[in-house]
């Protein structure tokens, strides 16, 4: 009879052991005696924070079998968020957020700065490829119905993180703060304004006053570059705990009961 | 899904599992032959469009139309075809609300147990259908022209005239697009189509000094004109009533009319609105 247990049964090497083979080895030469310190910090490290644990935990988790190239879309969007840290990280150390001054802080990354109109194309882009990698995992969650039992809530914070990262593509579209970027803002802003209850208090809150200002730009600046990006990274380390806490599903048409019963023979 | 349901999933799966690989290394390969072809796609993108700008942003123009990035077309396509006041509320912030949390909702409302997506029929039609749908507003609404721009080519007459009448006809085809006329107003591809009629044959059912009439005079809801002046009034009722069912529209444009018989006195040049690519 399978086991009921959700969680997988660790290897043995797992429970923060002594390993005699380490404590054996001999120092041999200078190469030996930095392997020898670079095992002690590992396992000072190890001894204080149980950390191996986790890393076996994560990194040696049973996958099932069928899983297929759909199942990397997390991952790729993952990565496209984490260009967009670090690009954007590189655009704030030039970019100023004022009325005055962002457009020109902006054609000087374009033209000035070493390799700045790529990182700033990477950003640009970036965001788009994350916008449509995100729908696709979406949409791979959705008809896998890998949404139901006992993944509900992470399909909630996974729809959250959608909302988080559209909100991230409408305040950082004003940045660059050029026509296009000045007009789209005002007509987002005016749809905003629409909204019934909230509606009227949405200009005062993100704008700053009745129209897009330098008060705007650093309210969407802040969003963009710090409330935002706090909750999403949160909310991803949320996203991955669970994924990993609760294993990664199986394609749906792969059946259990089309396993052999000879089960455990056949455990690699 | 009941208790009996929960379990019984739990322990299909927990076969499953004992059956699979572990993360690393077997399934960690394809997750990073998937990170290098994201960040290589993100630079080819960054290396073929960079990071271009437009003009600085300039709050006193009036021609500026905007555009949304191009994943928001299908919701600006539903702004578009929503005409009445009283929906418009309901189309901006209620279908992306209603959506929203159709979304987050999903799990507590779809209790069917199955997970494979030919044995949900529903909720695969539901998937797919909604799928089609923001694919073809999203063609939709980047097919429509902007309302602040009319792309019509002027009708074979006119050209033939050229001169001071192809000059005119075109200073009243900007004047109208300037004026906010395509806010209400279809004319060809460009502008929305209501609460105002259509204006692409207007020529067929009034003259010239009918349409100048109604500019300074209209009937509610439209606002009146006059502002404008005599003159300028006079091209965009000399514009609008050249646009007729029969007239053989020309495929070139103005500017390329007027460029081939040398004639650079085309008066009020007009910054040419951009559009997002």
């Amino acid at each position: 009879m399978a086991k009921l247990k959700l969680l997988p049964s660790l290897p043995s090497g797992l429970k923060p052991a002594t390993r005699p083979e380490d404590l054996a080895v001999k120092k041999q030469g200078p190469l030996g005696a930095v392997k020898d310190g670079g095992i002690h910090a590992v396992d000072w490290v190890d001894e204080r924070t149980s950390l191996s644990g986790t890393m076996r935990w994560v990194m040696f988790r049973p996958i099932p079998k069928g899983t297929n190239w759909f199942y990397t879309l997390g991952t790729a969007t993952m990565v496209a968020f984490i260009n967009q840290v670090i690009t954007g990280v590189v655009l704030g150390m030039y970019y100023e957020p004022s009325a005055t001054r962002a457009y020109e802080s902006m054609k000087y990354i374009n033209n000035e700065v070493f390799l700045g109109e790529f990182v700033h194309g990477m950003h640009r882009w970036g965001s788009t490829v994350m916008v449509v990698l995100i729908f696709l995992h979406m949409a791979r969650t959705f008809f896998f119905g890998a949404y139901k039992y006992p993944r509900e809530l992470n399909w909630v914070i996974g729809v959250v993180l959608l909302v988080l990262t559209l909100l991230m593509s409408v305040t950082g579209y004003l940045l660059p703060f050029d026509q296009r970027a000045y007009w789209a803002s005002v007509v987002a802003m005016n749809i905003a304004g629409n909204a019934p209850l909230v509606g009227p208090f949405t200009p005062d809150l993100a704008l700053g006053g009745p129209d897009v200002t330098t008060l705007t730009l650093s309210r969407f600046y802040l969003i963009h570059m710090m409330i935002i990006p706090g909750a999403l990274i949160a909310l991803i380390g949320a996203h991955l705990y669970l994924v990993i806490k609760l294993g990664t599903t199986a394609p749906p048409w792969v059946r259990a009961d089309k396993v052999s019963p000879g089960l455990k023979e056949h455990e690699e | 899904m009941n208790q009996r349901e929960k379990e019984e999933y739990l322990r299909e799966y927990a076969v499953l599992k004992a059956q699979g690989k572990p993360f690393f290394p077997y399934i960690i390969v394809k997750d990073g032959v998937m990170m290098i072809v994201v960040i290589g796609t993100i630079m080819l993108l960054s290396l073929l469009l960079g990071g271009e700008l437009t003009a600085k942003a300039d709050a006193t123009t009036t021609t500026y139309a905007p555009r949304p990035e191009w994943y928001y077309f299908w919701a600006f396509e539903l702004l578009r075809v929503v005409k009445p006041p009283y929906l418009v509320g309901l189309a901006t912030v209620g279908i992306p609300t209603i959506a929203i949390l159709l979304l987050i909702l999903l799990p507590f409302y779809d209790r069917n147990p199955e997970r494979h997506p030919l044995r949900r029929p529903v909720a695969t039609t539901a998937g797919i259908f909604i799928i089609g749908a923001m694919f073809f507003l999203s063609y939709l609404g980047a097919e429509a022209g902007a309302p602040s721009q009319i792309e019509l080519g002027p009708p074979k007459a006119i050209r033939d005239a050229g001169g001071a009448t192809l000059t005119k006809w075109d200073q009243g085809r900007k004047l109208v697009a300037q004026s906010s006329c395509g806010g209400c107003h279809k004319i060809g591809e460009n502008g929305n189509d209501g609460p105002g009629p259509p204006l692409t044959e207007i020529g067929d059912r009034l003259k010239a000094g009918a349409i100048r009439e109604t500019l300074i005079n209209p009937t509610k809801p439209m606002p009146s004109f006059a502002d404008l002046g005599a003159d300028q009034i006079d091209k965009m009722a000399f514009f609008l009533a050249s646009l007729k069912s029969d007239a053989e529209e020309s495929h070139e444009t103005v500017e390329e009319l007027t460029k081939e018989s040398g004639d650079s006195s085309s008066g009020t040049e007009t910054p040419k609105t951009e559009s997002q690519p």
